[in-house]
């Protein structure tokens, strides 16, 4: 389980996040929305110990990952997957080696079972075939799958994806999503997704958070968030007009 | 000033959480490939042309006839050992070397790699940075050694060729009143002229922010930075130790 408290950051004299808090359950996937600029991936970013907020606590299971000491960091670290915006591959290395990176750099494995773990996680995004590849002959979408075997090579207990779905067509992103559900629910991951698509809100948004202007404004399920009452998540998610038109329907 | 604090923290960050010394000997082998080897066209041609035209243009100065002609060659090996070989090297190696540096590590920067290396709790400055330090510190003083035979050279070529200087005269200078610390000077201002490269360029390619334009940005401050730096560290080295 992932808790975040109170976690407040600024850049200079602008407020980026302001109190903050929440709770992420494993095998849950759950999502932080919101339009650009409110600090989705700012509060990612803190989350994974990228950004350092000024206030505020994030816990892994019961343990501060801001403020443990560097054991306690490595270790939380170890048990995280995370899913780049472009998905962050080394261009000099081929889908395999980009897979296999941080088995050869944390792990005592031989070169045979580093081998056998990259292909089986090759194998479950459906990227066997691409292995010799390298980042740059490959798609956007392919890209973002090639992100999630490498995230999930290590066998992480949480998974976070930044805006999984931006830049790839509705068909591919329905695809990307879909792996997501599958892996947190196979390997009861706690998954947080970053994202501003309402495809995935519906989908795959088992609990919701909804920012707004760095403050955290409504939480609730994909079940409850069309009956919400708060105005500027309304405005959020009918600004899709054929999600906008389905439910006057 | 807050750059140059900026810059000695990150040197600090490169030797703190390094990973084995197996990780680095691969990636060290793979950057002298990428600095040294790839640099070798480069340095080769400039320095045979720069070695040709202090040949000539040294002939052209001495128009008395009392100055023998070997000092042709000994002004072209003493500028040559000196200053050219090092200086010049350094100078044409932090536009092609620098760049190439900024300008990959600006690009890992905004497209995130280093944010996964980050996350996956690897040191990205000293996994990044260090093994490209070391090897431009090995390679510089090869290319400047190389740099130096093939610009002494090429001033025997032009200077032969042209009937400038006869080949006798010319290696009679060469050997004459031959200073052995020259060369330990020259090697040791290739060293700190690569330290001072490396880890400039690195320095502006690592935090760069923004996007392609920041790339180039960061790739040209490396090269303008690096060459100012250059140019002091040898005037600092040559006050100290000649």
């Amino acid at each position: 389980m992932i808790e975040i408290k109170n976690i407040h950051k600024t850049f200079g004299d602008r407020t980026i996040l302001e109190g903050v808090s929440g709770t992420f359950q494993p095998g849950d996937t759950s999502l932080i929305i919101g339009g650009s600029g409110t600090g989705k991936s700012v509060l990612l970013k803190c989350m994974i110990g990228l950004i350092q907020p000024e206030q505020g606590q994030v816990l892994y299971n019961g343990r501060d990952f801001l403020t443990g000491d560097e054991d306690t960091q490595k270790a939380i670290r170890r048990e995280m997957g995370v899913l780049f915006q472009g998905g962050a591959l080394f261009d000099s290395k081929t889908v395999r080696e980009n897979v296999r990176f941080p088995l050869d750099m944390l792990t005592e494995m031989s070169s045979a079972e580093k081998n056998e773990r990259a292909d089986f996680c090759l194998q479950r995004v459906g990227l066997e075939a691409a292995a010799e590849r390298m980042p740059s002959e490959i798609s956007g979408g392919m890209k973002k799958r090639v992100g999630i075997a490498r995230a999930i090579v290590m066998n992480p207990k949480y998974l976070f994806c930044d805006e999984p779905n931006s830049g790839l067509d509705p068909l591919t992103a329905i695809k990307i999503d879909e792996l997501i559900k599958e892996i947190t629910d196979e390997f009861r991951i706690t998954t947080v997704v970053i994202t501003h698509d309402m495809n995935s809100m519906l989908e795959i948004g088992e609990k919701i958070m909804f920012l707004y202007r760095g403050r955290k404004l409504w939480e609730g399920t994909s079940e409850t968030i069309t009956q919400s009452h708060v105005k500027e998540l309304n405005e959020f998610i009918y600004a899709n007009k054929l999600l906008r038109d389905t439910t006057q329907e | 000033m807050l750059h140059l604090g900026r810059y000695f923290i990150f040197l600090g960050t490169l030797f703190r959480n390094r990973e084995k010394f197996g990780v680095y000997s691969k990636l060290i082998l793979d950057e002298c490939i990428q600095i040294g080897i790839n640099s070798v066209f480069i340095v080769s041609i400039v320095s045979t042309f720069i070695g040709a035209v202090t040949c000539v243009q040294t002939a052209y100065n001495l128009v008395s006839p009392l100055v023998p002609l070997y000092i042709i060659s000994v002004i072209v090996r003493d500028s040559t050992i000196l200053e050219l070989a090092p200086t010049i090297t350094s100078v044409v190696l932090s536009g092609k070397v620098g760049s190439n540096i900024a300008g990959g590590l600006g690009t890992m920067r905004i497209t995130e790699q280093i944010d996964a290396l980050e996350v996956m709790g690897i040191n990205s400055s000293s996994y990044l940075v260090l093994p490209k330090v070391v090897a431009s510190m090995i390679m510089f003083p090869l290319l400047v050694i190389l740099a130096g035979f093939l610009s002494i050279y090429g001033g025997y070529i032009a200077g032969t060729v042209a009937g400038i200087i006869t080949q006798e005269d010319y290696i009679y200078g060469l050997r004459s009143d031959f200073k052995p610390f020259s060369i330990t000077f020259a090697l040791i201002k290739s060293v700190v002229f690569a330290f001072l490269i490396s880890t400039i360029s690195s320095f502006k390619g690592y935090y760069t922010s923004g996007g392609a334009l920041e790339v180039g940005q960061a790739s040209t401050a490396a090269v303008t930075n690096s060459c100012i730096a250059v140019l002091g560290a040898d005037f600092l080295l040559a006050q100290l130790l000649l």
